[in-house]
């Protein structure tokens, strides 16, 4: 299966690279609210079994992935074409 | 008998910069200082270890999350859960923040800019093994030069360790948007302490200032209190 997983700041945690973003979009001429920059990872997982995969991605999350004091992550999951 | 030296180790990753520094430091204070490599599953017999700055495994993902699981580290978590003494040096902060052997997490400096000068720190504790040779509210002079060095703890976790007197060293103004300037910290036992600024390269007047002397000279004696206390 691939699985995507999304590697945000927490709420509340100060982003100063959101910030960064922000000011300049608005440069730009964009009218934006708040700009935040979080992290994508994508990964095959050999597991076909969702449940099974949505946990072992969990526990890399927890382990390597995301720094639970800081991020808070999310996962998708999907079918590899073929499988 | 004449004091002996004790031995302290000096970690080193691939990406590790301020291992040199940190052994001729260590050794012009009067340690026998040596090298161990990040492959090391047990670290060689030690009076104290320094993780010394850089930036290990290119910082990948998040400064020090891919060197918290080097097999020397796990040696080295081993060695602190027996009381051994273990000091982080910016990159190596980070690292054992990373490995939860020290409190909290070092983020991207809040002005998004690598901050490199000398700043000025207050000494908040001087009965750890590594500020023994300084004075309460001392000031002292030390280089920072890091990109990442913006300290965190969420309300909760700094509350604890304001109680639990955690907090070692402080800027004595803001540097890095560090949560209040919060430049060095302990674990609960004591006998682990990281910082951001570097006393490496602050051991000599040529260098700009002396002070970090200061710390490693601290850890240098606690270091051979050990060794004679073994003997």
């Amino acid at each position: 299966m691939k699985a995507t997983v999304l590697v945000r700041p927490k709420h509340g945690i100060l982003d100063p690279q959101g910030q960064a973003v922000e000011t300049s979009l608005r440069q730009l001429g964009f009218a934006v609210g708040e700009a935040r920059v979080g992290r994508v990872v994508d990964l095959e997982v050999e597991s076909n079994d969702p449940a099974g995969a949505r946990a072992e991605v969990e526990r890399m999350c927890e382990q390597l992935l995301a720094n639970p004091l800081i991020e808070s992550y999310e996962i998708e999951l999907a079918e590899t074409p073929g499988d | 008998m004449t004091s002996p030296q004790p031995r302290i180790g000096v970690l080193r990753f691939p990406g590790t910069c301020d291992d040199r520094d940190a052994l001729w430091a260590l050794a012009a204070l009067d340690a026998e200082a040596i090298f161990v490599w990040h492959t090391e599953t047990r670290l060689p017999d030690l009076d104290a270890v320094v993780l010394p700055g850089g930036f290990s495994y290119g910082d990948y993902l998040r400064c020090g999350a891919i060197a918290r699981f080097a097999p020397a580290l796990e040696a080295v978590a081993a060695f602190a859960a027996e009381g051994g003494l273990v000091l982080g040096i910016c990159n190596g902060f980070q690292i054992l923040c990373e490995a939860g052997l020290l409190p909290g997490v070092l983020r991207r400096n809040e002005s998004l800019s690598f901050v490199c000068r000398d700043v000025p720190l207050v000494v908040e504790r001087t009965d750890t093994p590594f500020t023994s040779r300084c004075d309460e509210g001392e000031r002292l002079t030390i280089p920072v030069k890091h990109g990442e060095g913006c300290w965190f703890a969420d309300d909760a976790l700094y509350d604890e360790l304001e109680a639990n007197r955690q907090i070692v060293l402080r800027y004595a103004e803001p540097v890095n948007g560090s949560r209040n300037d919060v430049a060095g910290v302990v674990n609960e036992r004591g006998n682990v302490m990281g910082l951001m600024p570097h006393p490496e390269h602050a051991v000599d007047p040529l260098l700009g200032s002396a002070d970090g002397a200061l710390i490693l000279s601290s850890l240098v004696e606690a270091a051979r209190d050990r060794a004679l206390a073994a003997v």
